[in-house]
């Protein structure tokens, strides 16, 4: 009963100083890789590095591996669809953090709806695997290379993607399990 | 051989021997351990499990589809019912990415409540979640502690916003109104009594032999896997990982609170277990500090055109009725940006991103649940346990279908 009294081991994070800022890290992206980068915002505090799908596992891969940067851990994946009349319509954000020096980064791809492919990043992080698959359920983004892309949320023979601009609240029709 | 297989005509072939076969079976949606209606798919040898994969979505309801059909101010409602265990928790990080977006800051007291608040309402989660897992592992007496404790969060919580499950205290800029008079004190007895409480349960559960000996050893996960599969919150720090968004990122002047980041370094069950029963002691310290900051000012920020003014305001200047008029009637214009707020849930990192064109509804709202990302590891840690170790398995990882499936 050693909790009782007193618990042993608490383990006190020391916040370590992040040589970088997330603006630092994307203008040296830009530096080394300028063909990974094709646009660099920094707004409210965040960055977003736009980069081309070609390129996106080989930039996940140098941030994840890096000292510097140490990106080790995806927080989230999640699509957003500009709606049906824009181009590039579709949109898939890759948001890093690091467990050791605490800062974080977006990636964004943006997809032609008829071409709607993407490099999977899920041997870079296993975490990916069901994101991507929400990504592909609701936004019918194809991550190329996923080991079990099925629908996740919806059910196997559902038509459409549900989060697409021009896909109605409601639905088409009423959806029956029989 | 028995009668029965004597008995079958002779053109039937019996292939399946059972012994040494495979079997798959359906666990739920309807089991009482899956808390919720979580369907896995076990493919069974004998009694170990070969794989264990989750079938989700049996309570997908389009939240968010429907967040993208609703005000931002409507929104709030929406996130109570995801993870409906830690409601404030889910407002919260709302509220923050909302405001976020519209460079708004809230006053101190504001800010001391809602710290208040969240960690009262991180107990009562911790709570639900130690009373089903020592129910899912057979010890029904605890559930009945557990949820006498509950009560009186919940009374608290009430008390404060006039909901118990789904409060929406936290609006965009501020509270729904301030705490009624003598809530210190009623918080302050709560504290008093839960010190004794947390004792008890010490004594009914983490000294029981059978417990120790159903979670000890049971469903592994190692820092490496950890983070490689995204686990957060107590899941990842039950790995030997101390990783604490309040401190990593700290918000609502977490940094300014005096508290430890519990760490167990086994990875199992067990460990998952102490390191959720030592959080609610630093939970309690938390509300213990933010009690004595509580000082007398406003709870909402000076944005009329964000925050609907004071009833009192409405019935004499002209101008409060027209911002009241127009918020409520045309909502809040929040100019275009796309934020991803991360917060420290009971649960894990519950980051909730949002993107905006402009206007008063968002184009975007993805809720990144901690339940949703802890229960894709379920596959790697439950590979090679037992059909009973599941059970205990799914209960360490404390998650909610609602926040899932949303």
């Amino acid at each position: 009963m050693s909790e009782l009294q007193q618990p042993e081991s608490y383990t006190e994070v020391s916040q370590p100083a992040s040589p970088q800022t997330p603006s630092q890290i994307a203008a040296a992206l830009q530096r080394e890789h300028a063909d990974w980068v094709s646009e660099i915002t920094t707004a409210l505090g965040e960055t977003t590095i736009v980069v081309p799908r070609e390129q996106i596992v080989a930039a996940c891969e140098f941030l994840k591996t890096t000292p510097d940067y140490e990106f080790n851990f995806l927080a989230d994946l999640c699509g957003f669809d500009r709606g049906p009349e824009e181009e590039p319509r579709l949109e898939v954000n890759y948001h890093l953090f690091s467990t050791t020096r605490h800062h974080r980064l977006r990636l964004k791809v943006l997809l032609n709806e008829e071409d709607a492919h993407v490099p999977t990043v899920t041997m870079i992080w296993r975490t990916a695997n069901w994101h991507e698959r929400e990504t592909f359920d609701l936004f019918g983004v194809i991550f190329d290379g996923h080991p079990d892309l099925r629908r996740i949320l919806l059910p196997d023979d559902w038509q459409g993607h549900a989060l697409r601009k021009d896909f109605p609240l409601r639905g088409y029709e009423p959806y029956s399990l029989t | 051989m028995s009668t029965s297989v004597a008995n079958i005509p002779p053109q039937v072939e019996i292939v399946d021997q059972p012994l040494d076969s495979q079997m798959t079976i359906s666990m739920g949606p309807q089991h009482p351990s899956t808390h919720g209606v979580l369907r896995l798919e076990l493919v069974l040898d004998g009694e170990m499990v070969v794989k264990a994969t989750p079938d989700i979505g049996y309570l997908h309801t389009g939240m968010e589809k429907l967040f993208e059909y609703r005000k931002y101010q409507q929104g709030i409602v929406i996130t109570d019912r995801m993870d409906y265990l830690n409601p404030l928790g889910n407002n919260l990080a709302y509220v923050m990415a909302v405001e976020k977006l519209l460079q708004i800051e809230i006053p101190e007291r504001g800010q001391v409540i809602r710290v208040m608040m969240c960690e009262l309402q991180r107990i009562a989660s911790h709570l639900v979640w130690l009373g089903t897992h020592a129910l899912d592992l057979g010890a029904m007496t605890v559930f009945f502690y557990t949820f006498r404790e509950r009560e009186k969060i919940m009374n608290l919580i009430e008390a404060a916003s006039g909901g118990r499950l789904t409060p929406s205290y936290f609006r965009v800029g501020g509270l729904m109104m301030d705490l009624p008079a003598g809530f210190e004190r009623r918080v302050q007895q709560f504290e008093d009594d839960f010190s004794k409480a947390l004792d008890e349960f010490h004594k009914l559960v983490t000294g029981n032999r059978i417990f120790q000996k159903r979670t000890q050893g049971i469903g592994y996960v190692s820092a490496e896997d950890a983070i490689d599969l995204g686990l957060s919150g107590p899941s990842l720090r039950g790995s030997g990982i101390a990783l604490d968004i309040r401190r990593a990122n700290p918000y609502t002047g977490y940094e300014t609170y005096d508290f430890d980041i519990p760490v167990e370094h086994d990875g199992d069950v067990w460990a998952r277990y102490l390191v959720r029963m030592r959080e609610m002691r630093e939970s309690h310290k938390i509300v213990q500090q933010a009690v004595s900051r509580l000082k007398p000012g406003p709870v909402k920020a000076d944005a009329p055109k964000v925050v609907l003014p004071d009833r009192e305001a409405m019935k004499t200047h002209m101008d409060a009725l027209i911002h009241h008029f127009l918020l409520v009637a045309e909502g809040v214009d929040v100019p275009p940006g796309e934020v991803y707020h991360p917060i420290e849930a009971s649960k894990g990192e519950l980051g909730v991103y949002i993107k905006s064109t402009g206007g008063p509804k968002p184009a975007r709202v993805h809720f990144r649940g901690p339940s949703f990302v802890n229960l894709s590891a379920l596959p790697h840690m439950s590979r090679g346990c037992m059909v009973a170790d599941i059970v205990a398995i799914i209960g360490s990882l404390d998650i909610v279908l609602g926040e899932i499936d949303r």
